[in-house]
């Protein structure tokens, strides 16, 4: 922007008459007041701004999905077709699908080994980040702040380093190559952020609902039960929303772990592993994108609302 | 401070003091809705309950965590190879050779300096494309929904599935991008933008030698992360009292002059915590690069030459020496950050 020294050289002397918003219309026309001049400026950059970001958030996917459905040869024919011009194939669909014994990429098994391991984590990391947060928020015991720094600590370091003492120790005992390995590395590296997500909402929800339901005799976990979890369902759904996709999308540790076990394979890697070998065409490969990206779009856009506020909780506060 | 249901609910808020609490624990104890273990206070309870309850995410971060960073440091000093991890892993004669390998070997000041580069213009351009794209939807217009989530794309999209993308967009012979370059932009021959390590570009009738595959990676993490800064920017934008922008309306200030001076200061806070998380994990970024361009054409950052070592290589020693400069050298940067940046902004602020 080169209109910033401009604006900030004149900042300090004010404009003589305040004037009256109200009063404007009233007049036939008005000089061209900076305030006019910005604010039609302004209005219009905004739009461009708009439908600048719209495209370049949305042209790769729908580039992705035309890619997919159209066959390769096509593709190297017209290369900068913006839309598919000689009829649609779902060819690359079946290619990706079929398994490997039907000469297809066995992507179905790769779809049902994501699902479970993302259903899987979902599950474990509320579990153990419910009962986590709601001890941080609520009770109170020794080391209950310092915990929170030591978790958000943990962030500092890359996951590669992490990964390195893990690769280690999961060969050595024999579980490299199992889902239930990753599973867990999932789970320990996402409650931290769960934890953190869940207690800013506990600590909104009035504790003298859970009181009342003491002073009637119910047990500590029935009050979590049946009173701090129906009310922090809004927040316990944007968390699993948010594990889900973590679970679904991630890659490095999917690489090192079950790189060498095909049948163990997430679609994520398994596209990687795709992308590798040079027989496969351009179309097929963006066929396996559509099909590890539709499950999170189809989740995101469904739930949009809920993640973004559950994602930005506390976040007003600056 | 929060004392338990039980007690908060039985005392005002004036009495809690030390004796006050044992009083209504033993009454509690005593008469209570439910029988209570003997000997022990609420307080106590309470605390076995909070640690009782904190215990799994304990032993889950503690295992596959905090001792696998400790470990690692046992590991920067052995000399563990993938070949030999059965009979040399607690094989513990402590040598330096793993980090005077990784800190002489060629390439690595230069996969520094990638590293850095990255890591700043990167967090840079996410940020800024975020607080621009916050601003332009700050206030309600149809179907600014739709637009907000077509924004967080990128984000939530898995990483595989956009790198292929962007990939075959810049593909020099399939690719869009350099369709579109040879039909209406007159380029010459096709541009390989993500094995090029070094193009010229020609901007005025200037030749300026740019390294090519380390802009498009650049680009393409702003493209990836700026919804993330967008998010929590415009959840503060919308959080913002709307009194001071009003005042300075009617004081007469134009729209610029009340963005630089009344919204920015307002957001420097978030902008701050977005700088230092976003840099972090620029700093660490390991997937968008290796899928990307796999390090190649001068984009190897300092985790993806790690990654080499671990399963190119085999030698663990190396790599986890490697990983631990790389966490020191965060850690340095982020207290100068803090010593000489934030120190400045607060300083600042007080005056």
């Amino acid at each position: 922007m080169s209109r910033t020294d401009v604006e900030t050289a004149g900042v300090g002397e004010r404009p003589q008459p305040p004037r009256q918003p109200a009063a404007r219309p009233s007049r036939p026309r008005p000089p061209l007041s900076r305030e006019v001049v910005e604010t039609r400026i302004l209005g219009v950059l905004k739009w461009v701004t708009i439908a600048f970001f719209v495209i370049a958030t949305i042209f790769p996917f729908y580039y992705m999905v035309m890619l997919s459905i159209r066959s390769i040869e096509d593709v190297a024919l017209d290369p900068g077709a913006l839309w598919p011009p000689r009829g649609i194939s779902l060819a690359a669909f079946g290619e990706v699908l079929r398994s490997v014994d039907d000469g297809g990429q066995g992507f179905l098994t790769f779809l049902r080994n994501s699902a479970l391991i993302a259903f899987t984590s979902v599950v474990v990391t509320l579990v153990v980040s419910i009962l986590g947060a709601y001890a941080i928020a609520r009770l109170e015991f020794f080391g209950r702040r310092q915990v929170h720094f030591l978790f958000l600590a943990v962030y500092l370091f890359p996951a590669i380093l992490l990964a390195i003492p893990l690769f280690v120790f999961f060969t050595r005992i024999g579980l490299r190559g199992s889902l239930f390995g990753l599973i867990l590395v999932y789970t320990s590296q996402i409650v931290p952020v769960t934890i953190h997500m869940l207690r800013n909402y506990f600590e909104t929800v009035p504790e003298s609902l859970e009181e009342a339901a003491a002073l009637d005799g119910a047990s500590r976990l029935t009050t979590i039960r049946k009173v701090a979890l129906p009310l922090a369902m809004p927040a316990i759904m944007a968390t699993s929303l948010f594990v889900f996709m973590i679970a679904w999308n991630e890659f490095l540790f999917a690489l090192l772990f079950l790189v060498e076990n095909r049948e163990n394979w997430t679609v994520s890697l398994g596209l990687s592993q795709l992308a590798g070998s040079i027989e496969v065409a351009k179309t097929t490969l963006m066929a396996g994108s559509v099909i590890l990206t539709i499950p999170i779009i189809v989740l995101f856009f469904a739930t949009e609302r809920l993640l973004v506020e559950g994602l930005t909780a506390g976040a007003e506060k600056g | 401070m929060r004392e338990g249901p039980v007690v908060g609910a039985e005392e005002g808020p004036g009495d809690r003091t030390k004796a006050g609490d044992d009083r209504t624990r033993a009454a509690a104890g005593g008469k209570g809705p439910r029988p209570r273990r003997r000997g022990r206070t609420l307080a106590q309870q309470e605390a076995r309950a909070g640690l009782t309850m904190l215990s799994p995410t304990l032993i889950v971060v503690l295992a596959m965590v905090v001792v696998p960073i400790l470990w690692t440091i046992i590991i920067s000093f052995q000399s563990l190879r993938l070949r030999n991890l059965r009979t040399r892993l607690f094989d513990f004669s402590f040598t330096f050779d793993n980090f005077q390998t990784v800190l002489t070997s060629a390439g690595f000041l230069e996969a520094l300096k990638v590293t850095l580069i990255y890591s700043i213009v990167g967090t840079f351009l996410s940020i800024g494309l975020g607080l621009v794209a916050a601003l332009v939807v700050r206030k309600p217009f149809k179907g600014r929904t739709l637009v907000r989530a077509s924004m967080l794309l990128p984000y939530v999209a898995p990483v595989v599935a956009v790198t292929f993308v962007w990939q075959i967009m810049l593909n020099p012979e399939l690719g869009v991008i350099n369709a579109i370059g040879a039909d209406w932009l007159g380029w010459k021959e096709p541009v390989a933008f993500l094995e090029q390590q070094s193009g010229t570009l020609s901007i005025f009738g200037f030749d300026l030698g740019v390294p090519t595959a380390l802009i498009i990676v650049i680009l393409y993490q702003a493209w990836r992360y700026f919804p993330f800064s967008f998010l929590f920017i415009l959840a503060r934008l919308q959080a913002l009292p709307g009194e001071l922008d009003e005042a300075a309306r009617v004081d007469g200030a134009t729209p610029l002059q009340r963005f630089w001076r009344i919204t920015l200061p307002q957001l420097q806070g978030v902008i701050a915590l977005l700088t230092v998380l976003r840099f972090i994990w620029t700093f660490n970024e390991f997937d968008d690069i290796y899928l990307l361009t796999q390090g190649g054409a001068g984009t190897e950052v300092v985790s993806v030459r790690v990654f080499r070592y671990l399963t190119g290589r085999g030698d663990i020693g190396a790599a986890a020496a490697l990983s631990l400069v790389l966490a020191l050298l965060l850690v340095v940067l982020l207290f100068l950050y803090f010593r000489f940046f934030v120190g400045r902004v607060e300083e600042a602020d007080a005056i």
